[in-house]
């Protein structure tokens, strides 16, 4: 059945809704409209306004007031409407929501799910582009969760509502309409588990949510190059699975990160980083990144300059030192 | 100039008589606080004959406040005296804020919620916390040593405002289970300039939540004097634009914060919203014991204030009343030299810490990063100790 990430969504939050009375939705415009993007399309109709309602348009007062729902005993799902308007919740995320079970030595956790809206890639103009996962990826007691998928979408927040922790659910806002052939409920791997999207033995591309696609665009084309290209999808940043990628750069002994967002001190310098700590001896060139540039997320027309495409990927894989080989490889 | 000054009149004064009938205009001075602060007391302790609309708290509570004042000033003393030991990290006192401190915690039940600040370890006690348990956060040796759950306390809050949107959304919570607890929310003078106290007295008004705002009003944000921090007319003026029912009390006057407390409390209760309360008071002591209050405020000030101890003027009343004698508050200053005493030996002893909890509550299950880092720290701490 083909089912786009979006009803995905919806349809694990309706789910939620059903298997949990403890799980409310709630955020600017999720009610009578549905959303700015449709996600919780009919949720108010279907579940009543105690458990899908619409908030004040003040984002700390959002998350705050999820804080104290879930001190009550609810599972808040919250909406923060675009990536750069989740900012004003900052203070509430990272004094509250990511420290809570640890000030109080677990006397009281918060199971919180704040779903953002996050990314590139569909003309947004100004603050409704950022890729801000390298601000909550940084933050100890939070997990950080992209789904590229839309088997992922559903699985993921369906764990993602379950888990005793919070977790910031970043969906990828250019994947929403992206389709796959999914019976939901659907079930994938869990948190802290990376997933081989394909199959390769010359170079791994490690990615995670909207860089995915372009990940496995990037290792079609590098066929025609001769290239056999693998693609790890991380799926949860944090908790973030290294034994996936270390088995997938050992044995491809190469490795290039894509990530949309800005490269410097971003997630993909994370990743390149463990790579390089624990898959040394299994490299023959460094790791590289593909990564958005250094600059505020550029106009709609700007965009394409901005975002890493195919070519960039397929630029990057050749520039990896194909005349060297990886020491150990048994080759010489 | 005889016509300008008539023409000025003439639209204020329409415009007021049409203000008057409005049902905005009923529906804010409903909300409205008292033209004066509330009070019951006068300076010395005498009962006023003021009009205030408020029951007066019966008496047995409010000998039971005496008591805790007295026992929490002497508290709050030690804790002072523990910084000099070096037993303590830091303290930010309340001295001279008890009838907040104590009056705030008597009108709640077990079941209410409680957000404390930093300045609230007297009322943490108050509520029947242990001291030790209260004090793990200011000695440094966990940021909340108290169960958060069972005491229905929340750790006491540093970044200012932000847990008032907390109160609220507990307070939502627990009506929407069909409880009618209430959340008392403490915040200073200083924080009601930050964003996130006008968003929760917003979200509490919108989703009627019981919530109390209880502001002690001690004119200073450390340094900084109210008059740079606004220029409200009073503090308590800031719910009505917000649909929340206001009120100022004497912070002082043990009687009317009670008062005014147990009135706010039943308002909740009854599911008519949250409740916002000015508290003008005063802190006798700096802002912490790292803090030099003379640099920004005159002794006189401090001195005018001394004369109106909440606790003489509480301890005056109930000796008129026939509530408290010589006796009874010589066994209560005997009951808060003991709290003292017990407190100082106790925190005389080197409390045992495990720098392995640090990776016990990051998260519910420890991600295996964290297990490798834990692991790293244990061998740290075995080569140490060989």
């Amino acid at each position: 059945m083909s089912t786009t990430m979006a009803q995905a969504i919806n349809t694990a939050l309706r789910d939620a809704l059903k298997d949990d009375d403890r799980v409310v939705v709630f955020g600017e415009d999720v009610g009578t409209l549905g959303g700015v993007f449709r996600i919780t399309d009919g949720l108010t109709r279907d579940f009543g306004e105690d458990r899908c309602f619409d908030t004040p348009l003040a984002e700390s007062g959002i998350m705050g007031f999820a804080i104290g729902m879930a001190m009550a005993g609810f599972r808040p799902v919250v909406e923060l409407q675009f990536d750069a308007f989740a900012y004003p919740a900052f203070e509430q995320i990272l004094s509250h929501v990511a420290k809570l079970r640890n000030r109080t030595r677990g006397a009281l956790s918060l199971p919180i799910v704040i779903r953002v809206p996050f990314a590139g890639g569909i003309g947004g103009v100004e603050h409704h582009c950022d890729s801000s996962e390298a601000y909550y990826a940084h933050t100890p007691g939070l997990k950080v969760v992209t789904p590229a998928t839309v088997a992922d979408a559903y699985s993921l927040l369906r764990e993602a509502i379950n888990d005793p922790d919070p977790v910031v659910f970043l969906e990828p806002k250019k994947l929403y309409w992206s389709k796959d052939e999914v019976s939901l409920p659907a079930q994938t791997a869990p948190f802290g588990k990376a997933e081989v999207r394909r199959e390769g033995t010359d170079v791994t591309l490690l990615s995670y949510g909207p860089s995915v696609p372009v990940a496995l665009a990037a290792a079609e084309a590098a066929v025609e190059d001769g290239w056999s290209v693998e693609v790890v999808d991380l799926r949860t940043i944090n908790p973030y699975d290294d034994a996936t990628v270390d088995a997938s750069v050992r044995k491809t002994g190469r490795c290039v990160v894509v990530t949309e967002a800005s490269g410097f001190a971003g997630v993909g310098a994370e990743m390149a980083a463990r790579v390089q700590e624990r898959c040394f001896h299994s490299l023959a060139a460094p790791v590289l990144r593909v990564a958005g540039y250094d600059i505020p997320y550029p106009p709609p027309k700007l965009e394409h300059h901005h975002l890493p495409g195919v070519d960039r990927v397929l630029d990057t894989i050749a520039r990896l030192q194909w005349d060297d080989v990886p020491m150990g490889s048994g080759a010489s | 100039m005889t016509t300008t000054s008539t023409r000025g009149k003439t639209p204020r004064a329409t415009a007021k008589a049409t203000r008057t009938s409005s049902p905005e205009a009923k529906a804010a001075s409903a909300l409205l606080p008292a033209e004066r602060p509330i009070r019951f007391l006068d300076e010395h302790g005498a009962r006023v004959d003021e009009h205030s609309g408020y029951a007066e708290p019966p008496v047995e509570l409010l000998a039971e406040a005496y008591r805790k004042m007295v026992v929490g000033r002497r508290f709050d003393q030690q804790c002072t005296a523990l910084t000099k030991q070096g037993r303590l990290a830091v303290y930010p006192s309340s001295h001279g804020q008890e009838a907040c401190q104590v009056g705030g915690v008597l009108a709640l039940r077990a079941d209410d919620w409680m957000f404390p600040t930093y300045r609230e370890s007297v009322a943490i006690t108050t509520r029947g916390v242990d001291p030790v348990e209260t004090l793990t956060l200011l000695r440094g040796d966990w940021h909340c040593g108290y169960d958060a759950a069972a005491w229905r306390t929340a750790p006491q809050c540093t970044p200012l405002a932000t847990q008032t949107i907390h109160a609220a959304g507990v307070a939502y919570g627990e009506k929407r289970k069909g409880n009618d607890s209430v959340a008392l929310a403490f915040i200073g003078d200083g924080a009601t300039s930050e964003g996130d106290f006008h968003e929760a007295m917003n979200f509490a008004a919108v989703f009627r939540a019981p919530a109390i705002f209880l502001v002690q009003n001690n004119g200073y944000a450390i340094s900084v004097p109210l008059d740079k921090q606004t220029q409200a007319p009073a503090l308590a003026y800031k719910g009505v634009g917000y649909g929340v029912r206001s009120e100022r009390v004497d912070g002082n006057d043990p009687v009317a914060v009670l008062a005014v407390m147990l009135a706010a409390v039943e308002h909740g209760r009854a599911g008519h919203g949250p409740f916002l309360i000015e508290a003008h008071t005063y802190r006798m002591d700096a802002h912490t014991n790292a803090d030099d209050a003379t640099r920004y405020r005159e002794p006189s000030e401090v001195d005018d204030w001394r004369s109106k101890d909440p606790i003489a003027r509480l301890g005056a009343y109930l000796r008129a009343a026939g509530a408290l004698d010589d006796a009874r508050d010589a066994e209560i200053k005997a009951e808060a030299e003991a709290y003292a005493a017990s407190l100082r030996e106790r925190m005389n002893a080197d409390p045992v810490l495990n720098p392995l909890d640090l990776f016990e509550h990051v998260y519910a299950t420890p991600t295996p990063q964290l297990a490798a880092q834990r692991a790293q720290l244990a061998a740290e701490l075995e080569a140490e100790n060989q």
